[in-house]
């Protein structure tokens, strides 16, 4: 387990290059500083320098080089490395609230943002007229946007919001790809068409005394795109797939991010500073939504002791977590970062050979 | 000046009703949920088979009605159902209940701690311990997000 300290202030968001060996990051303020391994050592190699609002949303698009960046001020910019700087190109999203979150598809040909506008603008580069352009999902979405995720068929993207719903929406844009085939979400994807929602009536049977659930922070699908994960503000965290959904109350504070490490195993991480392993069992095709709900195991997973305060590795609440090596299927290790200003990164492995018992699925 | 100024009476509109963007909560179409059932409980209670009045007092929770009475009736039975046991077995009590149970609890609890009278607060503490103990952090964020609560 690795931890550095970048900064005193929060870390807003934060994206990877391809070989891992730089960081974008925000450092709670208007911009975005890269930093470049050396070693052990970290140095700044870039700033940049564009956004008049807080950047609230990082994404580096590996393969082609590109990063694109969100802030509150209600703009993203799309940067390119041109001799050595990086020069941004601004996307008119058509919001009138801060964006909130950036992610690239798959395939690096768009990417989705979400904002406090209760809509996610779609963004595509339109060849003739050389500039950005962007489609909205509206319906049915009644509240600011907090996280989004890509299925990796490149239409499919998952949504979270503050109107306490998970959904999967069709984000394809004609001019751009080919119509997918069907998959377990669904086979009719016109753009903006609503695959799934989260808090239907099967769910809500299986919730506690009800209640309408949190806040969802962090939506992720699996390396299969067959299964979706998120956490909620309440303290859940739930697992979709194939029309049945699967709730873990847990004990700890809400969790602010998620991620699949192999098909079967997700990490999520919040308020309470440490990072938690979660297992689902979805094998028995025929299970009932109950049973599903008593084979989701929790064991926790912190690098030192289990009490909370001082001896976790971060220090205040963990905002975001990324996959480092070994994707979504095969995940060796990952990494956090959060309001402490500082990255952890966490080797699977050593987690699983530190922990008696534990076996990661 | 015009005849509107006369009139105070648009200060009283509530501009929130007409906004086209307001949040409303789904409906869930609670008019069947009557709460516990009172005879049941009342009866285990006397029996002395507390375990199972706690059982008994914590089904059909009056969560998604309106009707303030049903509610008010049910946080009044719970009450009475926990200050029935004796404070040494108020953990196994808590120990019976399945996590959605210790949710349901909770809420209760903090339901009575809105309106405390004689005693309450003391037994609804006690219980609170053994509840924290079991439902953790998580059980008391579940209560202050609960959209519809008992």
């Amino acid at each position: 387990m690795a931890y550095h300290s970048f900064l005193l202030e929060p870390i807003s968001c934060h994206a990877w290059n391809k070989d891992r060996s730089q960081i974008a990051l925000c450092p709670n303020n208007h911009e975005v500083h890269i930093y470049k391994k050396d070693g052990t050592k970290w140095t700044k190699i870039h700033e940049l320098k564009e956004h008049n609002g807080q950047v609230t949303g990082i994404d580096w698009a590996t393969d082609s080089n590109r990063i694109v960046t969100c802030g509150a001020d209600r703009n993203a910019y799309v940067w390119t490395l041109k001799e050595g700087t990086w020069k941004p190109t601004l996307v008119i999203l058509r919001i009138n609230r801060a964006a909130r979150c950036v992610k690239w598809s798959p395939k690096e040909n768009k990417f989705a943002v979400g904002s406090g506008s209760r809509l996610i603008s779609i963004c595509y580069f339109e060849q003739e007229n050389d500039w950005w352009v962007c489609k909205h999902i509206k319906k049915p979405i009644r509240s600011t946007i907090l996280s989004l995720d890509w299925h990796p068929n490149n239409v499919l993207l998952a949504a979270g919001s503050c109107d306490f719903k998970c959904r999967v929406f069709s984000a394809y844009i004609k001019e751009v790809e080919e119509k997918p085939g069907p998959t377990p979400w669904g086979s009719k994807m016109p753009f903006g068409e609503l695959l799934f929602e989260s808090g239907g009536s099967e769910a809500a049977a299986q919730t506690s005394a009800g209640g309408g659930g949190g806040w969802v922070h962090s939506v992720c699908f699996s390396h299969s795109g067959n299964r979706l994960a998120w956490t909620s503000h309440d303290s859940t965290v739930s697992v979709a797939e194939g029309g049945k959904t699967g709730i873990l109350s847990s004990e700890t504070l809400p969790l602010l991010c998620v991620t699949f490490i192999t098909e079967n195993s997700l990490v999520a991480a919040g308020h309470d500073c440490y990072p938690v392993l979660f297992v689902y069992d979805g094998a028995k095709g025929g299970l009932t939504a109950r049973e599903r709900f008593q084979n989701l195991d929790r064991r926790a997973s912190e690098s030192q002791s289990t009490d909370k305060d001082p001896e976790t590795l971060h220090k205040n609440s963990i905002s975001q977590i990324s996959v480092l090596e070994g994707g979504r299927n095969q995940c060796t290790k990952f990494c956090t970062t959060g309001m402490d200003g500082g990255m952890g990164v966490w080797d699977v492995k050593t987690l699983e050979s530190a922990m008696k018992n534990l076996k990661i699925v | 000046m015009s005849k509107n100024t006369v009139s105070a009476r648009f200060r009283r509109v509530d501009v929130d009703e007409y906004d086209e963007n307001k949040f409303v909560d789904e409906e869930d179409g609670g008019e069947n949920q009557l709460g516990p059932d009172e005879a049941e409980v009342d009866s285990l209670i006397r029996q002395g088979n507390l375990t199972e009045a706690l059982h008994a007092v914590l089904k059909n929770p009056p969560i998604n009605t309106k009707n303030q009475n049903v509610k008010d009736r049910a946080e009044g039975l719970v009450l009475k159902v926990l200050s029935a046991f004796k404070s040494s077995d108020i953990e196994k009590g808590v120990q019976s209940l399945d996590k959605n149970g210790v949710d349901l609890l909770m809420k209760y609890i903090y339901k009575g701690f809105e309106r405390p009278s004689e005693n309450s607060s003391a037994v609804l503490l006690q219980w609170h311990e053994k509840a924290l103990a079991a439902g953790g952090v998580g059980s008391i964020v579940r209560v202050l997000t609960a959209r519809k609560t008992v």
